[in-house]
């Protein structure tokens, strides 16, 4: 079994009025259920804003801290799920349950495998 | 006389490449040793067969050469236990070299995994074209005129997400296989139309792309019958090829269908497609392959363009127009009632169009203004067409029927 990253994209700027996110967050919440249940689901979770994101990066010897996102952009990975999949038309189709119920685009990423599993 | 044997091996071995490929990626769960197990055989075949000649079943030869070469290979770098049991799996596999319909299943499953969706069409292009086709990279990139380390780096690059993404090597489920084969057919029409197209690309490159198009599309068509679509793109392929010869002069230029020498068209080409498109009319499930393929059997029977069926063409892409509609077919149904109305209920029909990008709609706009004796419009639409064409003998050919419109 492979694993794979879904990714949400989200574009930047205030959530959605609450009358939108609700019902979304509840075809999220059913979503998960559903990977649960077919024992595909590993992991998943919702982000703060990139508002909220501090970068650490070594520079010759010094490890600097720095506000913000790594990268600026119109969107931001807004949360993430990781399944195991068979191969890839498995985790595109996890992925497209995914997108349906966020509204929005999803990327699917394989992860190399583990050596230890 | 070895040397002429290595010309009839790389013949056979061409031949048998994508049958071969396909067996030995199933054996090997992995293209690059595919690949590389069939290369070894190639090597193998050029020491062994010129003095012991061509065995009788080369692509069986070659199958089972690759698959002992890919046992060796394992066996040889079989230092971590899962390469133990690859090795075993491969040796204690059961023999079906030769049974043409599992190998023709690896086929298949072979075309969708390079025509999938995940993999951007280029690289379907360049990949069906390299493992099915057994085309070289060199090959490749010249027919679709980009440097070879681009197409090195684009196949690299493929193959690289085939294998870590995951995508599957198998037939797909009844209920994607209209959208995956929709795919793999596209890819196919592309090969054909690359090599269709008039440039002054790589005559014999080309050439060996609607070969090999024409080839990849009777596959499909065969290995899966229940799909009227797939005999619908074999036969307007077929249809268009048996024009080749008589579509460019000896010196390269352009000859529209109307001027063609029809008397140069392969009649064997014509009758098989024709003999499809029959087949497909019976069968009454019509798509937009077939009914192309319909308009070019409509063609392939008038033995002079004066006695064409516009009528039926016309309605034709009328059938098309409504399952299938978009501008380039709205442009191409309004050269069929140009013949049936006359040149001004086409214009008015093509003035409407948003093509402006494409050179075809400013030369089919410049034809009937000519033809409606608006010469200096007409003058600016081959002007605009001509600026638009990416093709140099289309270019030659517009220009001169620019010329043409002041000296008659």
């Amino acid at each position: 079994m492979k694993q794979y990253l879904l990714s949400v994209y989200q574009p930047d700027g205030a959530p959605p009025r609450r009358e939108v996110l609700e019902p979304i967050m509840r075809d999220v919440r059913a979503l998960r259920q559903e990977m649960k249940t077919a024992g595909v689901w590993v992991f998943s979770g919702g982000l703060h804003p990139p508002s909220t994101a501090t970068v650490l990066k070594l520079q010759d010897r010094d490890m600097l801290t720095l506000d913000g996102p790594y990268t600026e952009g119109k969107e931001h990975i807004g949360g993430f799920t990781i399944v195991r999949a068979a191969d890839l038309d498995a985790a595109l189709e996890w992925g497209r349950k995914l997108a349906r119920a966020t509204t929005l685009p999803i990327e699917v990423r394989p992860f190399h495998d583990d050596p230890e599993n | 006389m070895s040397e002429i044997a290595v010309g009839e091996i790389e013949r056979v071995f061409r031949e048998a490449y994508g049958r071969a490929v396909a067996v030995l990626v199933r054996v090997c769960g992995d293209i690059a040793a595919a690949e590389e197990a069939v290369q070894d055989a190639f090597a193998e075949a050029v020491r062994r067969w010129p003095s012991a000649g061509v065995p009788p079943s080369p692509a069986g030869w070659i199958i089972t050469t690759a698959r002992n070469r890919a046992i060796d290979r394992l066996r040889r770098g079989a230092s971590r236990e899962d390469r133990h049991v690859e090795a075993a799996r491969l040796q204690y596999a059961p023999d079906e070299n030769d049974a043409e319909d599992v190998v023709g299943d690896d086929r298949l499953r072979l075309i969708f995994t390079c025509c999938h969706p995940a993999l951007a069409q280029a690289a379907q292009v360049a990949l069906t074209l390299r493992l099915l086709g057994g085309l070289t990279t060199a090959e490749i990139a010249r027919a679709f005129l980009v440097p070879e380390a681009t197409m090195a780096q684009r196949l690299v690059r493929a193959k690289g997400k085939i294998r870590d993404a995951g995508i599957p090597y198998r037939i797909p489920e009844a209920t994607d296989l209209p959208a995956r084969l929709q795919a793999a057919m596209a890819v196919v029409y592309l090969v054909f139309n690359e090599g269709y197209a008039a440039s002054a690309g790589d005559r014999l490159v080309r050439e060996s792309l609607c070969a090999e198009a024409i080839r990849l599309g009777r596959l499909l068509a065969e290995l899966m019958p229940g799909e009227p679509e797939a005999m619908g793109l074999l036969a307007l392929m077929l249809l268009v090829q048996s024009r080749r010869a008589s579509r460019t002069t000896a010196e390269g230029a352009l000859v529209l269908l109307n001027d063609q020498d029809r008397s140069r068209w392969d009649r064997l080409l014509i009758a098989e497609g024709q003999a499809i498109v029959r087949q497909c009319l019976r069968r009454n499930q019509p798509g937009p392959y077939q009914i192309q393929a319909a308009i070019q059997a409509v063609h392939s029977d008038a033995p002079i363009a004066s006695a064409t069926d516009w009528p039926q063409i016309l309605q034709l892409y009328d059938q098309l127009m409504s399952i299938a509609p978009s501008p380039i077919v709205a442009l191409n149904r309004a050269v069929a009632l140009a013949e049936v109305e006359g040149p001004a209920a086409a214009l008015a029909i093509v003035d409407g169009l948003v093509l402006d990008r494409y050179y075809l709609f400013h030369a089919v706009r410049a034809d009937l203004l000519r033809r409606l004796g608006r010469v200096s419009e007409a003058t600016l639409a081959y002007d605009a067409a001509i600026a638009r064409s990416e093709n140099a003998v289309e270019r030659e050919f517009l220009a001169e029927r620019r010329v043409g419109l002041t000296k008659s």
